[in-house]
């Protein structure tokens, strides 16, 4: 959507008036397929690609993530700082009902997620000097990690239900970040610790429910897609779980 | 932003920005029903498509990663269906058939949704990739076994290979939309690869203790001879250097196992990040190349 900036010419401005005309506008909908069809399109619009862009909110207690690229590697350290933190915990306790193999599954996990922590951190350092994201207070207080499933009656996730919530939010957000990366390399790296989000999210989801890997409440039985998440949406979502207050406004920008 | 904000915006620099669309209208009429469907329910894709449409000529097209993407599918779809045929799915679990139909659900839909796509930017699909059926008929068991004599081993090759391939062209969508629809095939195709390697006995990721650690899917280098050459009548990027080996421990100049805060072990170190392929690497008759045939 960024063709704009590449075609045409500004003098044509005035002569863009029938693009006012509300019946072709409407006549573009019939195209598209009915509401749902503009509801869609819609909301496809809010995309972070606006160039003017919205100003950031009034600051108070509220950490920035940062604009551009370097947004994009703080949103993603943001994250890995959460599950680094919650897979910490999970190793250091002892969760009733945990086979040995899931202890040495998560040990494993606690490790993958320190490392993409503890890289993003390296890789901002190095690229992005002074622009690092702070350490981050995790908020784990709506976490049992002693329990593997929340049962009837529960107040607390279980860390079985954290862990998949956690893995499949890492998965929607890296997706929805893609497209606002600017640099390939950048690129590559996300995608090669999305995939292994993703393997840690199937992975758990069939630990509590056997064959949910990629179920349709998931990956869309239509389209086969899994979610993509703008960053906005992610954060609130992620809001729970640290106790700092995170702006996303500007990630990518 | 809003959608019509796009068109204003469009409208500032392109005043015939509504005539494009206009004059493309047979675009949308000629969308099946399904490929509508996938279409709204990947809107992304749907903008992505409606604009490179209506601006076709302007700047390049990416229908050859579509169509290399469409190739993997295609190959997946027949595998699975074979699958599907044989005696050894029908004496499977049920909870395994269930399984398979999930992931054939999923390689449909990918084929239909990248179809319509290419059709949508004025490509030919791609058609008739299949899995040899002789090599197929080699696949003695629906799971135990060696790896490549059991169904589910070459599923995980498949699947293994396809979360490669992927991030191996990823780059190319840069920026656009058509890469957001890429990564969320990309996750899926890695959740898949999770299954099986769970049914296998194996773990989620690739690591050492495979046992299909040694195969050239996790090794890097095109090693057979049909090298750069698409088969598909589309062009690949060319063979330039090999991609790294799954065993890789350095991350963009960063060694991760001494590097960082703390140490982390060679394993731990390889396992956080699954490599890249690039596509000639992918098509070499020692990996995909070698399985795609009549």
């Amino acid at each position: 959507m960024s063709q704009h900036s590449q075609v045409g010419d500004q003098d044509e401005l005035n002569i863009a008036k029938p693009l006012y005309t509300p019946i072709k506008r409407r006549s573009f909908f019939m195209y598209a397929g009915a509401t749902a069809g503009a509801t869609a399109l819609l909301l496809a619009g809010c995309s972070k690609d606006d160039t003017t862009g919205p100003t950031p909110p009034p600051v108070g207690g509220t950490v920035s993530l940062g604009s551009g690229d370097v947004g994009v590697l703080n949103y993603a350290y943001a994250l890995e700082q959460l599950e680094a933190a919650f897979y910490a915990q999970v190793k250091a306790s002892t969760v009733m009902g945990f086979s040995p193999a899931e202890t040495a599954y998560f040990a494993e996990v606690a490790s993958h997620e320190a490392i993409h922590r503890d890289f993003f951190k390296a890789a901002i350092n190095r690229d992005a000097p002074g622009k690092i994201l702070q350490d981050l207070t995790p908020n784990f207080t709506g976490i049992d990690f002693t329990k593997r499933l929340m049962a009837a009656g529960d107040v607390k996730l279980g860390v079985l239900d954290a862990a998949k919530a956690f893995e499949d939010l890492g998965v929607a957000a890296y997706n929805g970040a893609g497209k606002l990366i600017k640099t390939a390399a950048y690129l590559v790296i996300a995608g090669q610790i999305v995939s292994v989000e993703g393997r840690h999210a199937a992975y758990v989801r069939d630990l509590i429910n056997p064959g949910s890997f990629a179920a349709d409440d998931q990956v869309d039985p239509i389209s086969g897609l899994d979610k993509a998440m703008a960053p906005l949406d992610v954060i609130k979502a992620a809001s729970g779980f640290v106790m700092e207050k995170l702006d996303a406004s500007m990630v990518g920008m | 932003m809003d959608f019509f904000k796009i068109i204003d915006q469009l409208g500032e620099v392109d005043a015939d920005v509504l005539g494009r669309f206009d004059s493309r209208r047979a675009v949308f009429s000629s969308l099946g029903t399904v490929a509508k469907r996938a279409a709204l329910t990947a809107t992304p894709l749907f903008l992505g498509a409606l604009f490179q449409k209506a601006y076709a000529g302007t700047q390049s097209m990416p229908v050859d990663v579509l169509q290399y993407a469409l190739t993997l599918e295609l190959f997946e779809q027949d595998f699975y269906k074979k699958v599907q045929a044989s005696t050894q799915y029908m004496g499977a679990a049920a909870a395994d058939k269930a399984a398979i139909d999930q992931i054939k659900k999923h390689e449909d839909s990918h084929v239909k949704l990248l179809s319509g796509a290419i059709t949508s930017l004025y490509g030919t699909p791609v058609t008739g990739v299949t899995f040899k059926s002789s090599v197929f008929a080699t696949l003695a068991t629906f799971n135990g076994g060696t790896f490549a004599t059991s169904q589910l081993g070459i599923a995980q090759l498949l699947e293994d290979t396809g979360v490669r391939a992927y991030k191996g062209r990823a780059g190319e969508l840069l920026g656009t939309d058509l890469l957001t629809v890429a990564l969320q095939i990309h996750s899926v195709e890695a959740r898949h690869a999770s299954h099986i390697r769970t049914m296998r006995g194996q773990r989620a990721w690739v690591n050492p203790g495979d046992d299909a650690a040694a195969h050239p899917t996790y090794t890097s280098g095109v090693t057979g001879p049909t090298s750069t050459t698409s088969p598909f009548g589309y062009g690949i990027p060319a063979y330039t250097a090999p991609s790294p080996i799954e065993n890789n421990t350095v991350q963009s100049n960063v060694p991760i196992t001494t590097g960082l805060a703390s140490p982390y072990t060679a394993n731990d170190a390889a396992a956080a990040f699954d490599e890249y392929l690039q596509a000639a690497e992918v098509l070499d008759a020692s990996r995909a190349g070698g399985l795609v045939g009549a």
